[in-house]
C-alpha cells in the first residue's frame, strides 16, 4: 500500500486550524477577553494541551455532516411518501415520540445555546473550536427530530405544540429545569455536566437502546434520526472525556471539584433518565431489551470501565452510584405509575400493558416486578375494565431539585417513599432522595428560586386554578384528543381505521373526565 | 456550601408563603399506598380545622383507594415534619403548628395497599 | 474488573466492511447483532486498520469516513490517517 502524502495529515490539519489560526492578545488583557474563565476555580496551565483525538477540522466536518444529512432527508422523504406511519407496530408507539419531541428534541436546541456560549468563555482555541462544532450539532439534531416528526404530527395527536409545552407542563420542567441548571453554571461545569457526565456517561441509554426499539417497533424516520444524531454524539463523547482528562492532568487542585460536579451531574441525568426507561419498557410494544439490562450494559459495564480508567487521576464512581444501581428494577414501573395516574395532564396517552406484557416485565424485573407493581396494575386495569378509569386528581409533591414528583424508594425498602426534608433559612424544602438533597445543601441560593409547576399552579400563576383549565390554557393540551387513556382515544380509533378494525365503543375510555 | 458566581448572588425563595395569597402549602403521605405516586400537595387555608382537613381534603383525594372507606385517620399514628404528632380535629392547622409547606404521615396500621404491596 | 471497548455501527452497507474489517483485525472481539445496529465489544483494546478497510472495499478509505456510520462508542480514541483505536488504559 502506498503512504498517502498528497495531502497534510490529520495531526498536521488539526494543528493549522487549532492553534496557528489563534493568537496571543497583544493590547487587551486575556482576562478581559475570558472573564468567566476562572470563576469556578478551575486551574488551566497550558491550553495547548487540549487535543480533540477524531483531529476533526472544518473542512472534514462539512463533508461528513452534509453526507449525514443527504442520507437522513432520504430517508425521511421515503418515509413519508410510503406513509411510514402505518407500518409501525401499533400506535401506542407514538406517544414515546409525543414525550422525545416535547421533552428531548427542546434540550437539543437548548444544548446547541450552551455551547455557543461556552465556546466564547475559553481562551483555548482547541476547545472552542470543539464547542462551536458540538453547537452546529445540538442546532441539527433539534432541526432533524422536528422536521422527522413532522410527518406524525399530521396522523396522530399531541405533537401540535412542542416548544411551548417544554416551558411550561408540570412533567417537562423536568428535563427543561435539568438543561436550565447546566446553562446556568460556569463554563466548566457545563462541560463536566453535559459533554462529560450526560453524553459520555449516560446519553447511549437514551439513543442506543432506545433507537435500537424504534426500529424494532417500525418507526424508520426514528431511528434513522436518532442515530445520525448519535454518530454526532460519538464525537461529543470522544470529547467529554478528552475534556475531564484535560481539566484532571491540568492542576490537582482540580480534582475534588470536577468530583463534586461528577456526583451532581450523574444523579441529575440519572433522575432524567427515569423517563427513558419508562419509555423503554412501557411504550415501545415490540421490546429490545429492558430499561435495566439497558443499564447494565451502558451504565454498570460501560460506566464502569470508565471510572475505572479515571481513577488513576484520584476520581472515584459517582456518589449515590448504588442507589442509582438498585432502581433499575424499579424506577421505570414508578415513572409509568405516574403518568398513568396524571394521564389528564399529559400530552400523550398512558394506558394498563397487556397481559402478555405484563408477563414480559415478570420475567424482567423477577425480583420487583410481581411483588410491589403488578398488582397495582393488575388492579387498575380492573377498575377500568368496570368503568372507573383511575386518575389521580390531586397534585403531587414535587421534589425542590429534579422537579420530578416525590415517587421513588428507598433503596433498602421499595415500600416507603425515600422522601428527605430540611429547612434552610426558614422555609421548608422536600426531595425524592439523599441525591437531590446533597445538590441542595451545595448549592441552595440556586435551587430556591426553582420554578415548581404545582407550587406555580397553587399561586395562580398558571391562567386558573383547576387542572382542567391548566391543562387546556396554559399548557395547550387539547383535553379529549391530546390526553387521557389510550384505550378509545382519537389515536386509538384512527389506527384500528388504519388497521381495518372497527372500534369497540365499550372501551372507550376518552369520555371519562378526570374528575 | 454556596454558589460559585462573579456576583453576589442572592434570590428570594419563589415559593415563600406570602406568595399563596392566605392560603399555606400541606403535603400528606400515606406510608404503604404506593397507588398514590407520591405524597400530596393540597393548598390549604391555615384556619382550617384539622378534622375539616381530613373530611373535606384528604378523604376525597384518596376515596378511589380500596383502603380509603376502612381507614380510620383520626385514630391513625401521625407525624409532622417527621417528628410523632397528636392530632387535635378542632384545632386549626395554624394552631397544630402545621406551617406553610409541613409534610404530615398517616399511617393506618394494618391497611397494607393492594394486596398487601404497599401500593 | 472486565473493562470492555465498544463501538456501535448502524446496520447499512458501509458498516459491513467495517465489521469484517474489525473481525478480522481484533480476533477477540464479539459482535452483537441488534436491530438496526452492530455492536462490537472487546477487552480493552479495539482498532480499525485503513489498510485492512482498503482491501476490505477496494478503493481508498479516509478514517474518517466512519464518522459516518458509527452510533456509539467507549473507550480512550486514538485516530490518526492509518487507524482508529479505542482503549482503556
Amino acid at each position: 500500500m502506498p503512504v498517502k502524502n498528497k495531502k497534510l495529515n490529520l495531526k498536521d490539519k488539526y494543528q493549522y486550524l487549532t492553534r496557528d489560526m489563534a493568537w496571543e492578545p497583544s493590547y487587551q488583557k486575556k482576562e478581559d477577553i475570558f472573564p468567566n474563565e476562572s470563576f469556578e476555580g478551575i486551574k488551566i496551565t497550558d491550553w495547548s494541551q487540549w487535543e480533540d483525538p477524531f483531529r476533526l477540522t472544518m473542512d472534514a466536518y462539512w463533508k461528513y455532516q452534509a453526507e449525514k444529512e443527504k442520507k437522513l432527508y432520504a430517508i425521511f422523504d421515503a418515509f413519508a411518501q410510503n406513509n411510514g406511519h402505518q407500518n409501525i407496530s401499533d400506535a401506542r408507539y407514538v406517544n414515546a415520540l409525543k414525550l422525545f419531541l416535547t421533552g428531548v428534541s427542546p434540550l437539543e436546541h437548548a444544548a446547541f445555546q450552551g455551547y455557543a456560549r461556552v465556546g466564547r468563555d475559553f481562551s483555548g482555541a482547541g476547545a472552542r473550536v470543539a464547542c462551536q462544532m458540538q453547537a452546529i450539532d445540538e442546532l441539527r439534531h433539534s432541526q432533524t427530530q422536528q422536521h422527522a416528526m413532522s410527518h406524525y404530527n399530521k396522523h396522530f395527536n399531541g405533537l401540535h405544540d412542542a416548544a411551548h409545552m417544554h416551558d411550561r407542563v408540570w412533567f417537562l420542567s423536568v428535563p427543561k429545569s435539568f438543561f436550565d441548571d447546566a446553562r446556568t453554571a460556569g463554563p466548566f461545569e457545563f462541560l463536566t455536566a453535559i459533554s462529560f457526565s450526560f453524553e459520555y456517561v449516560l446519553t447511549n441509554l437514551l439513543f442506543v437502546p432506545f433507537m435500537s426499539g424504534a426500529a424494532y417497533n417500525g418507526d424508520m424516520a426514528t431511528v434513522t434520526f436518532g442515530f445520525s444524531a448519535q454518530s454526532d454524539e460519538a464525537r461529543h463523547m470522544t470529547l467529554g472525556l478528552e475534556v475531564i482528562k484535560f481539566i484532571l492532568e491540568q492542576h490537582e487542585d482540580n480534582v475534588p471539584i470536577v468530583q463534586r460536579w461528577i456526583d451532581k451531574w450523574f444523579w441529575r441525568g440519572f433522575r432524567l433518565l427515569s423517563l427513558v426507561g419508562m419509555m423503554m419498557d412501557y411504550m415501545l410494544p415490540n421490546r429490545v431489551m429492558s430499561w435495566a439490562e439497558a443499564w447494565e450494559v451502558y451504565y454498570e459495564q460501560n460506566g464502569g470501565a470508565l471510572f475505572k480508567d479515571l481513577e488513576r487521576y484520584g476520581i472515584r464512581p459517582p456518589k449515590y452510584q448504588d442507589v442509582a444501581n438498585d432502581a433499575k428494577n424499579h424506577v421505570s414501573h414508578q415513572a409509568w405509575a405516574t403518568f398513568y395516574q396524571y394521564g389528564h395532564a399529559t400530552n400523550f396517552h398512558t394506558w394498563m400493558p397487556e397481559k402478555d406484557e405484563l408477563d414480559w416485565l415478570s420475567q424482567k424485573y423477577p425480583e420487583t416486578f410481581d411483588k410491589y407493581y403488578r398488582p397495582r396494575f393488575e388492579y387498575w386495569a380492573k377498575e377500568h375494565a368496570e368503568g372507573r378509569r383511575f386518575y389521580n386528581n390531586t397534585l403531587p409533591q414535587l421534589c425542590q431539585v429534579c422537579q420530578i414528583p416525590t415517587i421513588f424508594t428507598e433503596k433498602d425498602d421499595p415500600t416507603v417513599l425515600s422522601h428527605r426534608q430540611i429547612v434552610h433559612e426558614g422555609e421548608r424544602y422536600h426531595f425524592c432522595s439523599d441525591g437531590c438533597c446533597d445538590i441542595f445543601k451545595d448549592e441552595p441560593e440556586k435551587y430556591v428560586q426553582a420554578w415548581l409547576p404545582v407550587h406555580q399552579i397553587y399561586q395562580g400563576n398558571c391562567e386558573g386554578g383547576d387542572v382542567e383549565t391548566v391543562v387546556s390554557k396554559y399548557y395547550h393540551i387539547n383535553i379529549g384528543e391530546d390526553n387521557f387513556e389510550y384505550i378509545g382515544s382519537p389515536d386509538h380509533k384512527r389506527w384500528l381505521s388504519i388497521k381495518g378494525k372497527q372500534s369497540d365503543d365499550k372501551e372507550s375510555g376518552s369520555s371519562q373526565d378526570a374528575a | 456550601m454556596s454558589v460559585n458566581a462573579l456576583y453576589d448572588y442572592k434570590f428570594e425563595p419563589r415559593d415563600k408563603v406570602e406568595n399563596f395569597h392566605g392560603m399555606q402549602l400541606l403535603y400528606v403521605y400515606w406510608p404503604h399506598h404506593l397507588m398514590y405516586c407520591s405524597p400530596f400537595a393540597f393548598l390549604v387555608a391555615p384556619d382550617m380545622t384539622f378534622g375539616a382537613m381530613i373530611e373535606e381534603v384528604l378523604k376525597p383525594a384518596v376515596s378511589a383507594h380500596p383502603d380509603a372507606a376502612k381507614a380510620d385517620f383520626l385514630g391513625a399514628t401521625w407525624q409532622l415534619n417527621g417528628e410523632s404528632f397528636i392530632p387535635d380535629a378542632n384545632a386549626t392547622l395554624k394552631d397544630s403548628g402545621i406551617d406553610h409547606k409541613s409534610m404530615l404521615t398517616v399511617t393506618t396500621k394494618g391497611l397494607d395497599g393492594i394486596a398487601g404491596t404497599a401500593s | 474488573m472486565s473493562q470492555l471497548v465498544f463501538i456501535a455501527f448502524q446496520d447499512n452497507d458501509n458498516a459491513r466492511y467495517l465489521v469484517d474489517a474489525i473481525a478480522e483485525d481484533n480476533p477477540e472481539a464479539e459482535v452483537q447483532h441488534q436491530p438496526a445496529m452492530i455492536r462490537i465489544q472487546a477487552e480493552k483494546r479495539l482498532v480499525i486498520n485503513r489498510e485492512t478497510m482498503e482491501e476490505k472495499l477496494g478503493r481508498d478509505w479516509d478514517v474518517q469516513e466512519m464518522l459516518i456510520d458509527v452510533i456509539s462508542i467507549g473507550g480512550n480514541v486514538d485516530e490518526d490517517d492509518d487507524h482508529f483505536i479505542l482503549q482503556w488504559n
